[in-house]
């Protein structure tokens, strides 16, 4: 089991999807509302499940997911950045479920059978997700603002895969392959996010109790 | 002594949580059940892994058993078991009855693409959102009879 990929998977679904989650209420029309809420849900159930795996039955999913400081984090820049904007929140929504789907096709192979077998799982899932994005995808193609989305999001795309996989990424994105802001690396929006998501761990270190 | 065909008598009265009208065994989510020394074992397998209904269905579980005198041991298995396949004939039929559109067999959805109204059986229906109340579930439209209704996911 490669312990640093699956913390890197689990780290950009739970990300994702808290900042999917943050359209919950404001979305553009209603079904996306529905639609985001879904997926960021799912994303995190994703998460959730993969930390399960990292830490084994007796281990604490939570702890993993929570109580680490910022610069340990293994997500991909891309999911970090807080966009409320319409154009690149598809183009993002878009571009990692390319290559989340590359990534996923490479763990259903896994050696480890809960690996492969948690991947297919997802798979099933993530389906859906990306049947949403290729709609979006193909509603806006051709659209400037969106390809400008596109390419302005295109450096962090590379990032959320291995070197290894990227050239299918390119060539099922299109674009000319560049420098990858690499997983790693930290933008300036994930302390704020970091922030809220692990408040009540902090606050409440012996348990938050309801 | 609990014997293995009370432990799954006893499941089948669980409702699931979202879609009460279908039990947990009708569900297909209850991969196995093993008796020994008082103790009942239940492999699980989760339908969607962010579905909220998870832990309820546990307790739930676990609740049953006890009732039987027994002591419950659920172990929840995150593997590629469960899909909507898994879903009992007489499950499909409960969701049909209720108004929602039971999940074609994979196979068939993958090649097919037809989705037929759980009201009047028309084909003649349209995606409105792929997301509906629950992941789990789509709504379409029926363009004969006019009804909006929820589609499972066929998963």
């Amino acid at each position: 089991m490669n312990e640093q990929v699956l913390l890197g998977l689990a780290d950009d679904e739970l990300l994702l999807g808290w900042r999917d989650s943050e359209w919950t209420g404001i979305a553009p029309m209603l079904e996306e509302d529905v639609a985001f809420s879904s997926i960021a849900q799912n994303e995190i159930g994703h998460a959730r499940a993969v930390y399960e795996l990292l830490v084994g039955p007796d281990g604490d999913a939570d702890a993993l997911a929570f109580d680490r400081k910022l610069e340990e984090y293994r997500c991909a820049p891309l999911v970090e950045l807080h966009l409320l904007e319409w154009a690149h929140t598809i183009a993002r929504r878009w571009l990692y479920e390319v290559a989340d789907e590359i990534r996923i096709t490479a763990l259903k192979d896994d050696s480890d059978p809960a690996v492969s077998g948690l991947a297919a799982k997802i798979d099933r899932e993530e389906a859906y997700h990306r049947m949403h994005a290729e709609m979006w995808h193909d509603r806006l193609r051709g659209e400037p603002r969106f390809q400008t989305a596109l390419e302005e999001l295109w450096p962090y795309a590379l990032g959320v895969l291995p070197a290894e996989l990227r050239g299918e990424l390119v060539s099922r994105v299109g674009l000319a392959e560049v420098e990858a802001i690499e997983r790693g690396t930290h933008t300036d929006e994930l302390a704020p996010l970091w922030e809220e998501m692990t408040m009540v761990r902090r606050s409440a270190p012996a348990g938050a109790q309801w | 002594m609990v014997a293995e065909a009370q432990v799954w008598e006893a499941l089948e009265e669980i409702p699931d949580p979202e879609i009460p009208v279908i039990s947990l065994v009708d569900l297909g989510v209850i991969r196995s059940v093993d008796v020994q020394n008082g103790h009942v074992y239940i492999e699980f397998t989760p339908t969607f892994l962010g579905c909220p209904a998870l832990e309820v269905m546990k307790r739930a579980m676990e609740e049953k058993v006890r009732e039987l005198g027994a002591e419950p041991e659920v172990s929840v298995i995150n593997d590629d078991s469960w899909g909507t396949d898994k879903i009992t004939a007489t499950g499909r039929e409960k969701l049909r009855a209720a108004g929602f559109a039971p999940p074609a067999p994979r196979l068939v959805q993958l090649q097919s693409q037809v989705h037929k109204c759980p009201y009047c059986g028309s084909t003649e229906t349209k995606l409105e959102n792929i997301f509906g109340p629950t992941p789990c579930r789509s709504l379409r439209y029926c363009e004969s009879c006019r009804q909006p209704f929820e589609q499972f996911k066929t998963i």
